[in-house]
């Protein structure tokens, strides 16, 4: 229910060439260090008929998406199983925060000025990195536009409007200016409006058949950001502003109602800024890197008796500040092996008005001790993260005490045969995630005993790739990881006394089994050039909380055992088409893994088609999207019902 | 390439063409042993669901048969859209109909008693619990008007005719109105107030049967919640506490004099329920101090007003509970059910003791199972 606000200077890290020059599409890259990755960047990220980072990042291997459906609904990134709260997400190099409750709503970033879409599993493993990147058990990473001016231009500009289906209206501008030699500006804004009305099918077997309209789904959002890029002598510095502001409204649980009777009116109102940058320079074998951020969130959520007679009142704001800096330095020893250290600080406040609120800050500081070793057939990686958090609050006694924590990794990756095209690798990771202020001390529903929630990977895995000059394979690249996790001291909800009062408490343990595979090929089809991307994700995510349950063992809610992907792009003489399907099987909503709680699986398929026109000095790109072809009745979540086929058309002009 | 293009296009349209609507869950049977109840045949469980999950399911147990019957409404009424709805909150017979007030569905489900078939619903917002007099049922429910400040908005009583199932009536109360009981031509509600945290009703309101006005409101404690008649014309009214300093307990309203006349200080209680002279009471209290829940049961004398023990669970099985969460005795066989909602999201289930507190059986439930109907007709 809660979310972030933001606003952000844009970071270098030294990965940004790495991740321009890959071409392949949800596959594993081997980046300068170990650490596998997967990515979407470029073209390929805007052909995915994907509107938010959510969407394309459904076409990961190892990833469930928690979609509440429509634009405006909450969409949130489970990697591994181990839970959202465990994936950091990062935007520009810098993390995004949400001290509040801990979970990033990906459905509030759009793809339109995206860059690339990264998702590592473990951590980052690049040169000079914040200790921020260590500090999760996977992470996202979101890179936006860098400007690049071709052919002794000065400006690059683009304006698009995009629309379509539930009366989405989707301006949005982006202003690319050269300010001299060394220094870029770039500016881009977008609009989103949608009704978020949409038809929607509930169906049983030789009994009812019933069709409703989505309503109260409509959604405002405006988004601004504002970078300055520029270069010094073995180096660069980015700088960037970030301003979202939105409206909402909540459709809520589609459930049992005398249809039509009740209207949910239930709203919310985010404001996020974020400003942040950061500075790289090389100094002979001596790298740094250092960068800061300050956010403001900003959520008011209302439900009002007097606009839906059934509900009870409620009108809460929330306000939430970070400030953060980091300094990250690396030192090559030799050409095969370097150390870094990097030391961040963050401090979090949340102010709300609620009654008998403790307003909750935090200060954590974070430090890392990391150390690589790159040999022709070896390569090591290990890093340590201590980690201390001291939580303070206006009521004395409210506070939870202070933590800290050593937290180690450590990856391998072998190239064992002259043939470079065959590489192994192996990871072991522990890391925990702080409970979050409204775990601790959100009214009657905190406790302040919560202790960290831990998780533990063990992953090993291959990559293969062959190109070829001729013949119908032009590429192939084949990646398989098989893992084992564990997440202990599992925070969860458990009911208080009664339905309307929960709170929260460590009881859980999950063990995920799990494998995850992915290949890519490029063929050539006459004049066709094609390409094909498949995903499968096989986990065995079981909950051993409790050993008297009867459920003890159970696939863990909404956690299929298989699911996967197909992407499918085509180009012949400037037609770019693009057919993207998505399975997600068999899984159930309740631990209780019986057929009342039991989810049929569901399968989209998207089409796109799109063109370039080229008008003297200027150009006009057009694109056609269908999505969910089949008409597909399905949820994502209990009750929460997503939309059937529809439509987007989006046109952009640019000098 | 084409060919490549149209077969993968065909076989998407084949798996999604293939994919059927879900069934209609079944229900499960689960033998447990029977018994002779004298005119009571078997009762109805009502299962709460989690609050968004539309899972509030209908159960049955048969005495003759023996069988507990998990989840029977869906079955029997394919056609009634969403089943029983979002969050039951209370179930009871009144002659041929058996009646479920489902909270979050804003709706009270009215059924045949002897086949659990729906025969109509009635759309009340925020409805809350129910009871009956001289071929009306009177409906607590949260939604009031709304004043100048929404935070203080009052509750209201809806009377309906049993016949025509159409709302008659409505009188307005205290805030967030729970349960009822009616003695002579009076009705009393117990007040709540659990929107307003921290500051809770602690007035139980009486209405006059005969003009639906309401008549008074007596003064007793913070958070009323529970209510029992005995056979003295004694109300037996349980307050729920803050949570904080003020602890749960029960009062007792004397309703000729509509006035507290006593109150038991040690006996907290989440739901109870009258067989003859004793009360049974069980509580699962919170305590945001401690974070912590105290489970505790009790029987008492309502004649004398004392605890006559502290365990009517006498076989150790009381270990088992997680969260107890309903409690109903069998007026015939004086058999002791109890349920236990457990985590809340996964099933719960329903254990039988004998008069003496041994256990006799237990089965699974649907989702937070809450309210037990004996019933006088077997489930046809």
């Amino acid at each position: 229910m809660m979310l972030a606000l933001l606003l952000t200077l844009l970071l270098q890290t030294p990965d940004t060439t790495e991740v321009l020059k890959g071409s392949v599409v949800t596959a594993y890259r081997q980046p300068d260090k170990v650490i596998p990755a997967q990515a979407l960047q470029g073209e390929q990220l805007q052909r995915l008929n994907a509107l938010s980072v959510a969407d394309a990042i459904r076409y990961f291997s190892g990833v469930q998406i928690k979609d509440y459906g429509g634009i405006g609904g909450l969409k949130t990134i489970n990697v591994r199983s181990m839970g959202t709260q465990h994936v950091g997400v990062f935007y520009d190099g810098i993390q995004l925060g949400n001290a509040q409750n801990g979970q990033i709503d990906l459905g509030k970033y759009s793809l339109e000025n995206m860059e690339s879409v990264t998702l590592y599993n473990g951590q980052k493993g690049t040169a000079v990195q914040s200790a921020k990147d260590y500090a999760s058990a996977s992470a996202v990473y979101l890179r936006t536009r860098t400007p690049v001016f071709q052919d002794g231009r000065r400006t690059n500009l683009k304006a698009t409007l995009a629309g379509g289906s539930f009366g989405t209206v989707n301006p949005s501008v982006l202003w690319e200016q050269k300010l001299g030699e060394k220094v870029s500006n770039s500016f881009n804004a977008e609009y989103l409006y949608t009704t978020g009305k949409y038809k929607f099918t509930y169906r049983k077997l030789n009994g009812y058949d019933t069709t409703a309209v989505r309503q109260n789904g409509d959604v405002r959002a405006l988004r601004i950001e504002e970078g300055l890029h520029g270069r010094i002598p073995d180096g660069n510095w980015k700088l960037k502003l970030y301003f979202y502001d939105s409206e909402r409204g909540y459709p809520g649980a589609f459930v049992r109602e005398e249809p039509g009777k009740f209207r949910h009116e239930d709203r919310q109102w985010d404001t996020d800024f974020f400003a942040q940058g950061s500075i790289y320079k090389e100094l002979g074998d001596w790298h740094l890197n250092a960068s800061f951020k300050y956010a403001y969130d900003y959520l008011h959520y209302r439900s009002d008796p007097r606009l839906d007679v059934s509900t009870m009142y409620v009108d809460n704001r929330y306000r939430q500040q970070e400030a953060y800096a980091s300094v990250a330095q690396e030192y090559k020893i030799t050409n095969w092996w370097d150390v870094d250290l990097a030391v961040d600080y963050q401090f979090n406040t949340l102010d709300a008005d609620l009654i008998n609120f403790v307003y909750p800050s935090r200060h954590t500081v974070l430090s890392a001790l990391s150390s690589s070793l790159r040999w022709e057939k070896l390569k090591l990686q290990g890093s340590l993260l201590y980690t201390f958090v001291d939580d303070k609050a206006r009521e004395a006694g409210a506070a939870a005490e202070s933590r800290h924590h050593w937290t180690p990794t450590a990856v391998l990756q072998l190239i064992p045969f002259r043939d470079k095209n065959l590489s192994f690798r192996a990871f072991y990771k522990r890391i925990f995630r702080m409970p979050t202020l409204n775990d601790l001390y959100y009214t009657f529903i905190g406790n302040k005993y919560l202790k960290p929630e831990f998780t533990t990977q063990y992953d090993a895995g291959l990559t293969w790739d062959k190109n070829w000059a001729r013949g119908l394979f032009r590429r192939v690249e084949l990646t398989v990881d098989a893992y084992y996790n564990e997440v202990e001291n599992k925070i969860i909800a458990t009911p208080a006394s009664n339905q309307f009062q929960w709170t929260m408490v460590n009881l859980g343990l999950v063990r995920i089994r799990g494998v995850d595979a992915a290949v890519g090929t490029q063929l050539a089809l006459g004049p066709v050039t094609t390409s094909v991307r498949l995903t499968y994700t096989y986990q065995k995510a079981q909950d051993f909380t409790d050993p008297s349950s009867p459920w003890y063992g159970g696939q863990i809610p909404y956690i299929p055992w298989h699911s996967g992907s197909a992407v499918a792009g085509f180009d012949w003489k400037g037609w770019h088409l693009n057919y993207s399907f998505i399975y997600t099987g068999e899984r159930y909503e309740a631990v209780a893994n019986i057929p009342e709680n039991y989810a049929q699986p569901w399968y989209t398929s998207d089409l796109s088609l799109s063109r370039e026109f080229p008008l003297g000095a200027h150009s006009l790109k057009g694109t056609l999207e269908v999505n969910n072809l089949f008409n597909q009745q399905y949820e994502v979540v209990q009750c929460y019902p997503m939309p059937g086929t529809n439509f987007r058309l989006i046109l952009s002009w640019i000098l | 390439m084409k060919q490549t293009i149209i077969t993968l296009l065909l076989v998407a349209a084949c798996l999604t063409a293939c994919r059927v609507p879900d069934d209609i869950i079944p229900s499960t049977q689960t033998s447990v042993g029977g018994g002779d109840a004298g005119d009571i045949a078997g009762f109805y469980l009502l299962n709460e669901g989690n609050m968004g999950s539309n899972k509030c399911t209908l159960d049955y147990y048969d005495y003759q048969s023996g069988i507990y019957i998990k989840n029977i409404f869906a079955e029997r009424n394919p056609g009634v859209v969403q089943e029983l709805g979002d969050v039951g909150n209370d179930l009871a017979i009144y002659g041929s109909k058996l009646w479920a007030v489902v909270n979050c569905s804003n709706l009270v489900e009215v059924m045949d008693a002897s086949t659990a078939r729906h025969i109509g619903q009635i759309s009340i917002p925020n409805c809350r619990y129910i009871t009956f007099k001289d071929g009306y049922a009177y409906v607590s429910s949260y939604a009031g008007p709304v004043e100048t400040d929404p935070n203080y908005r009052l509750g209201y009583v809806a009377r309906i005719d049993t016949t025509t199932l159409q709302v008659k009536d409505t009188c307005v109360v205290g805030y967030q109105p729970e349960e009822m009981v009616i003695v002579g031509d009076k009705l009393y509600v117990a007040n709540s107030g659990g929107y307003r945290v921290p500051d809770y009703d602690h007035t139980v309101s009486v209405i006059d049967l005969n003009s639906f006005k309401e008549l008074t409101k007596i003064d007793v404690a913070p958070n009323l919640h529970r209510m029992e008649l005995d056979a003295y014309g004694n109300l037996w009214v349980s307050s729920r506490g803050d949570y904080y300093d003020i602890q749960p307990m029960v009062f007792i309203i004397n309703t000729e004099a509509d006035c507290v006349i006593d109150q038991m200080d040690l006996l907290a209680c989440s739901d109870m329920t009258l067989c003859g002279d004793s009360l049974y009471v069980y509580s699962n209290a919170w305590n945001n101090f401690t974070q912590s829940s105290d489970i505790s049961y009790a029987i008492v004398d309502v004649k004398e007003r004392r605890i006559v023990t502290r365990h009517f669970i006498t076989d150790g099985t009381e270990e088992w509970f997680q969260n107890p969460y309903g409690i109903a005795v069998n007026p015939n066989t004086h058999e002791i059910f109890v349920t236990d909602a457990r985590d809340y999201i996964t099933p719960g289930k329903v254990y039988c003791y004998s008069p003496e507190g041994r256990l006799k059986w237990s089965a699974n439930t649907g989702d937070i199972p809450s309210r037990i109907v004996f019933t006088h007709t077997p489930l046809r």
